[in-house]
């Protein structure tokens, strides 16, 4: 790899510094009465507090799972916080009243608090370490009825429908990392969309780990109803430490009849540096369910982040028609380590499904894509499409793909297509000769690689991608 | 159009390169002047795509020997974006395929590259447009292609349009044309050559490297040179390249 490509690619992480605020945070470690005090401190009902003890008793009993393409330290579950949060806590009655060096914060990550001062038409629900700041606009969605709130609020406001929908895609016995958020989970957002209704701007949530040593284990829980629709977007960052800190969400999406969600997600947590010290674990579960007829959803996620990603976006595709979608970018640098991809569950008659996923591996990272679709006895004239297909820059990263395909249903078709690509030398040197620097022209190539998946982002969401991805290579090809 | 009052563009005094330790250019000569169309021919393996690569920084190939001045600077001092900007292009034999970057945004950058590079205001995307859509016309090219990936899914044919495409778009002071007439069909070979043609004027020059006289019928050149273990070995006017035609290469290899 090529002095250039090297500078390209080594471009410092500019989300990385702490905010300093009085944090309340509970002591490392991990037993019954700390989730106990979790859920007192959070005024939790009964039902939630016996949801988590259930889930943290399956846990004990669960492996970390080990089949995954990467390779850490074992960690440590005694030595990480579990609950963290700003002080002091009081209700917010308007934006004015958050802590300032707080609103600083998201003013310098480029997500300031105030509504008038949004990205136009984006409601945010903010995020930092394990509790919600903000949410924005909740008052003008609440006008049409939808409700757009912290996880916290939904299960004192709205707890049958949090009960009603809470672990009903991914059971809270569903993997070790699961169960393990369902036990202490803190936050998150929750989202419904009523019957016939069209969400009128996107909603977003923005995750902030700022304390050292904390764990971040929150959950989105988003409904539409039938008929309903709405684009999602989340963002997250994290300072730079010297340790590891693990991120373990649960995502549950729940599309009715003819209902549409489409979930975006700009990952940029701090990847550790080009040494492979510090960094978030990114172990995450995302699932959506299309339980009613000609449902959608639609996951779009730039990976360029975290140490290690472990996440596999899923779509149950339960309902007759409907249809799952998976677009994908993943970068790896440094030493960082990847193995990311979906599940395309068919289980309803003419279910489709679409995975386009882009690998980009640079440095000394590994970046695997694994997929897995599966095709009921049931899902008669299912259709899947995947495409997989990976970038090399420099000759010491690698890439690798793990499709399973289980189809039990003979009218299925299923098509996987998958390649792999290095930058070559003729299509850099094409680009000189046409007067365009080493840096334009991998931007250039990057960007042409991933066109398939940037098309499916929000505006401001592509428009950052592009950018991210233009520095986090800065320097990696020549 | 020769004019020995013309300036000169580019002056090569005994070239000499290689490519992974293997001599191929031992000693090559040329100096083309402004409003000049010069051939280069020869069989192959004699070093004339070395010669053009060499002349646009290709980092295959090491220089060893001689200079090339460009428009009054030292060709080998400079990179080959540096190159490119100075006005050197270089259609390729290959073009190379780069998926998911549309034609015009390539052009587009590469355009508003070499109008910074001059001094002058880049184009926004309509203006540029409005640019584009004369310049396909030099190629008779659809404007469908501008939306496509470039090269991408492109015959033989369209490539080496594509590629005069971007030499009417960028306007260099000296176009090397490495074999642009291989693999054309007749129709191809014409449209190709009137955009060549169209192309030109008293201040800017044109290097063809080609194997057979056929191009030559359209685009008539002011000098023939053939080229032969890595020298020319024979200049001529335009009715060399006839007598080639004619009588083959060994004549002329046997003679040097």
């Amino acid at each position: 790899m090529s002095a250039a490509l090297q500078n390209l690619v080594n471009q410092p992480y500019k989300h990385g510094f702490v905010t300093d605020i009085e944090t309340e945070a509970v002591a490392k470690g991990l037993n019954e009465d700390v989730i106990r005090m979790i859920s007192k401190k959070k005024e939790e009902p009964e039902w939630l507090l016996e949801f988590r003890l259930n889930a943290y008793r399956h846990w004990l009993t669960m492996e970390e799972p080990a089949w995954a393409n990467v390779s850490y330290p074992k960690i440590d579950f005694q030595e990480i916080i579990y609950f963290a949060q700003p002080k002091p806590k009081k209700k917010l009655a308007s934006m004015d009243e958050v802590d300032p060096e707080l609103r600083r914060t998201f003013e310098k990550l480029g997500v300031p608090l105030h509504e008038q001062k949004m990205m136009t038409g984006v409601a945010v629900d903010v995020i930092f370490d394990s509790v919600s700041v903000t949410t924005t606009y909740k008052a003008k969605l609440a006008e049409v009825g939808i409700i757009f709130c912290s996880f916290s609020e939904a299960v004192h406001e709205y707890p049958e429908l949090v009960k009603q929908y809470l672990g009903s895609v991914v059971p809270s016995g569903d993997n070790f990392y699961a169960a393990l958020n369902s036990a202490v989970f803190t936050d998150g957002s929750f989202c419904f969309i009523p019957k016939g209704t069209k969400c009128p701007m996107d909603l977003s949530t923005y995750f902030r780990i700022n304390t050292e040593g904390s764990g971040q284990f929150e959950r989105t829980l988003i409904v539409a109803e039938e008929g309903a629709s709405v684009c999602y977007l989340e963002g997250c960052t994290a300072p730079q430490f010297d340790t590891n800190q693990l991120h373990a969400a649960v995502v549950e999406l729940i599309a009715l009849d003819n209902a549409d969600i489409k979930y975006s997600t700009v990952q940029n947590w701090y990847a550790g540096d080009e040494n492979g010290k510090g960094g978030i674990y990114n172990f995450v579960t995302k699932r959506g369910l299309c339980k009613g007829v000609n449902s959608k959803i639609s996951w779009t996620q730039v990976e360029t982040g975290s140490a290690i990603t472990w996440k596999y976006p899923s779509c149950v595709l339960l309902g007759d028609n409907s249809t799952g979608e998976f677009y994908s970018v993943a970068l790896t640098n440094h030493l960082q380590q990847a193995d990311t991809g979906t599940k395309m569950i068919h289980i309803g008659k003419n279910t489709r499904s679409k995975i386009i996923s882009k690998g980009i591996s640079a440095g000394r990272s590994s970046n695997c894509y694994r997929g897995q679709v599966k095709v009921g006895s049931r899902a008669t004239g299912a259709r899947n499409y995947s495409q997989c297909d990976s970038m090399l820059l420099g000759d010491r990263c690698s890439a690798s793909t793990f499709p399973t395909i289980d189809v039990q249903n003979t009218s299925a078709q299923v098509e996987h297509e998958a390649s792999t690509s290095k930058i070559g030398e003729d299509q850099m040197f094409f680009f000189a000769q046409r007067g365009i620097g080493s840096e334009e022209a991998i931007s250039m190539i990057i960007n042409g690689f991933c066109k398939d998946v940037f098309v499916h982002l929000p505006m401001e969401f592509a428009v950052e991608a592009t950018k991210l991805l233009g520095l986090k290579l800065e320097g990696s090809v020549g | 159009m020769i004019n020995n009052g013309s300036k000169v563009l580019l002056e090569v005094k005994n070239l000499k390169a290689e490519v992974a330790g293997v001599e191929i250019l031992k000693g090559v000569n040329l100096t083309v002047r402004a409003g000049e169309v010069h051939a280069i021919m020869g069989i192959n393996g004699s070093g004339k795509s070395t010669f053009s690569k060499v002349l646009a920084g290709h980092p295959d190939y090491t220089v060893t020997g001689g200079s090339a001045m460009f428009e009054g600077k030292e060709l080998f001092t400079l990179e080959p974006e540096e190159r490119a900007r100075a006005g050197l292009f270089l259609a390729f034999q290959y073009p190379v395929e780069i998926p998911g970057v549309s034609n015009s945004a390539l052009l587009r950058l590469a355009y508003n590259t070499m109008q910074t590079e001059r001094g002058l205001e880049e184009l926004d995307p309509l203006e540029f447009d409005d640019l584009i859509q004369e310049k396909i016309k030099v190629v008779e090219m659809d404007p469908s292609f501008l939306g496509r990936s470039v090269n991408e899914g492109f015959s033989g044919g369209e490539k080496k349009r594509n590629e005069i495409l971007q030499m009417a778009v960028l306007e260099p002071r000296l176009a090397i044309l490495d074999e642009t007439d291989s693999g054309l069909d007749i129709d191809a070979l014409r449209i190709v050559a009137n955009g060549v043609n169209s192309l030109l004027t008293p201040d800017n020059a044109v290097v063809m490297v080609t194997h057979y006289q056929r191009l030559l019928n359209y685009i008539v050149p002011d000098f023939v040179h053939v080229m032969d273990a890595g020298r020319i070995v024979r200049t001529g006017g335009k009715e060399l390249a006839l007598e080639l035609e004619a009588r083959g290469y060994d004549w002329l290899r046997a003679a040097a």
